[in-house]
């Protein structure tokens, strides 16, 4: 086992955080701002993903044009949820939500289920991103290079317009004193709404990404959804930077778990999950309630 | 809101009874039959609810009766857990007084409700589970095994692949009975064919993403990968396969594949795999005609596993007539050694020493869509092989009754 294999192994590690990064994040920006886990998470990113497929397969639109309409129209149906249900449920328990959300899950992927059945939709690789390029050792599919690009690009900038733009520091003031921040003028009630479905989006948008590389079936939400949660935990609930470094490390863990000793690929991520919840009960980079 | 979350609950608890309710005993006195398996998650396409259609359509083409009483089909979700479909086995058996189950895949449960079926004394007849276990070391008088196994499919894609020159093979295997038993009769047909299994992947059940091991495979350079997996994780696999471009290089040697998993990416990037089925819609008129009416039914095509357990319940109706009482000891003692033919299985016989189905198996290449006529037209029958050199021969079975 050269280097050169296991750089590129992890490499390829990174790519699979790379869906994780964006999943976590938008679950790290809605219990920021709303101290809400938000379950029907990963229904959020089939949906991401079968918007893309609809789209191509009813508008004719091409994968680009996915990428930005199908999460824009899944942050636009978590709008909807936002204003509905979840609201109405916020002065209680937050117990009370996740129960919500749990149940949003399970309704939308069984709704799925009734048009698409379980065994998949076929999406084909982007036109001008199937082909692979020559790594010496092995060949590589160009896709998941921009894959990681665009991952990359959208966490850092979510990342940048969270702590450095106004609209990023109302976010934050509304979530360290709501009352506070709506004496100030400022409408928190419809950027609670805004957080969530830019949230969702984010799932939306990763579920777009593995379309051309996943089968597209309406489980594959809750596939994903498990892992994305240890991430959570191991970053620290709420923490932007947590969430986008988490999800590339889980990546990188899971592929290593996968090249040293497959049968522990999954399993090895719960065993990281525990060891930081013994020695950092609030995440690699939470802090306690009240200091943050 | 309040009021229509009520009434949602309500309708679920509704029609989750139902799925349970036992059969009013007595007066009508029924023969019951049930369909257990995957009607929610990853294997549900492939036979759940299509295959409770084909075995009411079944029951309909006997008459609706038979011993003078009606025929009742009940159905059961096992969600792919072992405990699950035990328990529901159990009470379907004991409560509900049902005389047969059908179908259960996913080998881990199929071999849990065996357990069930081998304790109470209760007919079973295991269709679209595969591992070949049901018929070995935990077979039982009660469990039939019918359609394929994994034995089978090693015979005849595992030894045809490594016989034209694809000798080093890298397995993707799912940790699980299925993938375990699939592994183990692939290693034995490629080496018994001059092959050799440079590497073996054990990886967990479920999984979405098999980059990591297709990056190590081909660092290690095998002529064939080969695998040991089936439905959604066949599914994933081979999407990354095409992704990597490694389907241009290497053969894919899969093992267990149905209509339903190539219809999910499309039948380009199977196109050129080998592949073993027990039945094919497209095998002749007596098939094409019960495909048609199956469509007419559903509006979907079947996959051939449901042709199988529509096979299994007329199989199953006629042993009783045949026996002249439901009475699983008797209708047992009628259906091991039975010869026959019908619309899935060809010159066939239920081998008394394993109760496993031996019938003609089908070595298929899947068409690329260019040569696709017709929808779930996908496989172009290269081979028919006989029941007795598909299936395990009579001297190397261990199974004992």
């Amino acid at each position: 086992m050269g280097a050169g294999y296991l750089a590129l192994q992890i490499f390829n590690g990174l790519v699979s955080g790379a869906y994780f990064a964006l999943l976590s994040l938008g679950l790290a920006i809605i219990f920021g701002m709303m101290r809400i886990v938000n379950f029907a998470h990963g229904a959020m990113y089939m949906l991401g993903a079968f918007g893309a497929y609809l789209a191509a397969k009813y508008l004719g639109l091409p994968f680009w044009w996915a990428l930005v309409l199908a999460p824009v129209a899944v942050g636009l149906l978590g709008a909807l949820f936002e204003r509905t249900l979840i609201r109405r449920l916020m002065p209680l328990d937050p117990l009370y939500n996740l129960l919500l959300t749990f149940g949003l899950a399970l309704v939308i992927e069984d709704f799925m289920k009734l048009f698409f059945g379980t065994q998949g939709t076929p999406y084909a690789m982007p036109a001008g991103l199937s082909g692979v390029i020559d790594l010496g050792i092995t060949v590589y599919p160009i896709y998941r290079l921009a894959v990681i690009a665009i991952s990359t690009l959208v966490c850092l900038a979510v990342w940048f317009a969270i702590e450095k733009t106004p609209l990023g520091a109302k976010i934050r003031a509304a979530t360290e004193n709501p009352q506070l921040t709506e004496a100030f003028g400022i409408d928190v009630s419809r950027l609670t709404t805004f957080v969530f479905a830019f949230g969702v989006g984010l799932a939306g948008l990763a579920g777009v990404l593995a379309a051309p590389t996943t089968n597209v079936t309406p489980v594959m939400g809750s596939d994903i959804i498990i892992t994305t949660f240890a991430v959570v935990v191991i970053g620290g609930m709420g923490s932007i930077k947590g969430s986008i470094f988490t999800g590339f490390i889980v990546g990188i863990i899971a592929a290593l778990g996968a090249v040293l000793y497959p049968p522990i690929a999954n399993t090895l991520i719960f065993l990281l999950m525990a060891a930081v919840l013994i020695v950092r009960p609030t995440g690699l980079f939470g802090a306690p309630e009240g200091q943050r | 809101m309040k009021r229509a979350v009520v009434a949602i609950g309500a309708f679920v608890l509704c029609t989750s009874m139902t799925a349970a309710m036992p059969a009013p005993a007595g007066a009508e006195n029924p023969v019951i039959i049930a369909v257990v398996n995957d009607q929610s998650k990853v294997y549900a396409d492939l036979s759940g609810q299509g295959t409770v259609a084909a075995v009411h359509m079944a029951v309909e083409d006997y008459g609706g009766a038979v011993l003078g009483r009606s025929i009742k089909v009940l159905s059961v979700d096992h969600q792919n857990d072992p405990a699950l479909g035990a328990n529901k086995a159990h009470e379907l058996y004991e409560q509900d007084h049902v005389d047969a189950i059908f179908d259960v895949p996913t080998s881990s449960v199929a071999l849990a409700v065996a357990g069930v079926a081998g304790a109470d004394h209760k007919i079973l007849f295991v269709t679209t589970g595969g591992t070949d276990a049901l018929n070995m070391g935990q077979c039982n008088k009660y469990t039939f095994h019918y359609g394929y196994d994994t034995y089978a499919l090693a015979q005849n894609t595992g030894k045809l692949i490594t016989e034209q020159g694809g000798k080093r093979w890298y397995m993707i295997t799912a940790n699980y009975a299925f993938g375990q038993s699939m592994l183990a009769n692939f290693s034995n047909a490629v080496k018994s064919a001059g092959g050799e299994v440079i590497h073996n992947d054990m990886v967990p059940f479920p999984n979405t993403d098999f980059s990591s091991y297709l990056i190590n495979a081909q660092a290690m350079n095998p002529q064939v990968i080969g695998l040991m997996n089936a439905g959604d994780d066949t599914v994933n696999a081979m999407k990354q396969i095409n992704e990597f471009g490694i389907k241009k290089r290497m053969e894919v040697g899969i093992g267990l594949l149905f209509e339903s998993d190539i219809a999910a990416l499309g039948p380009d990037y199977w196109s050129g795999s080998t592949i073993t089925v027990g039945s094919y819609w497209n095998l002749d008129d007596k098939t094409r005609a019960w495909a048609a009416r199956y469509k007419k039914r559903t509006g979907k095509m079947p996959t051939w596993v449901m042709m199988g357990n529509y096979s299994a319940v007329t199989q199953y109706l006629d042993a009783v007539a045949r026996a002249k009482t439901d009475d699983a000891d008797a209708v047992v003692k009628q259906l091991e050694g039975y010869k026959f033919e019908d619309v899935f299985a060809r010159h066939a016989y239920i081998r008394a020493q394993d109760h496993l189905l031996i019938h003609d198996m089908y070595v298929a290449k899947i068409k690329p869509a260019s040569q696709v006529k017709e929808p779930y037209d996908f496989l172009q029958i290269v081979k028919t092989v006989p029941g007795e050199d598909s299936y395990r021969p009579l001297s190397a079975v261990t199974c004992h009754l």
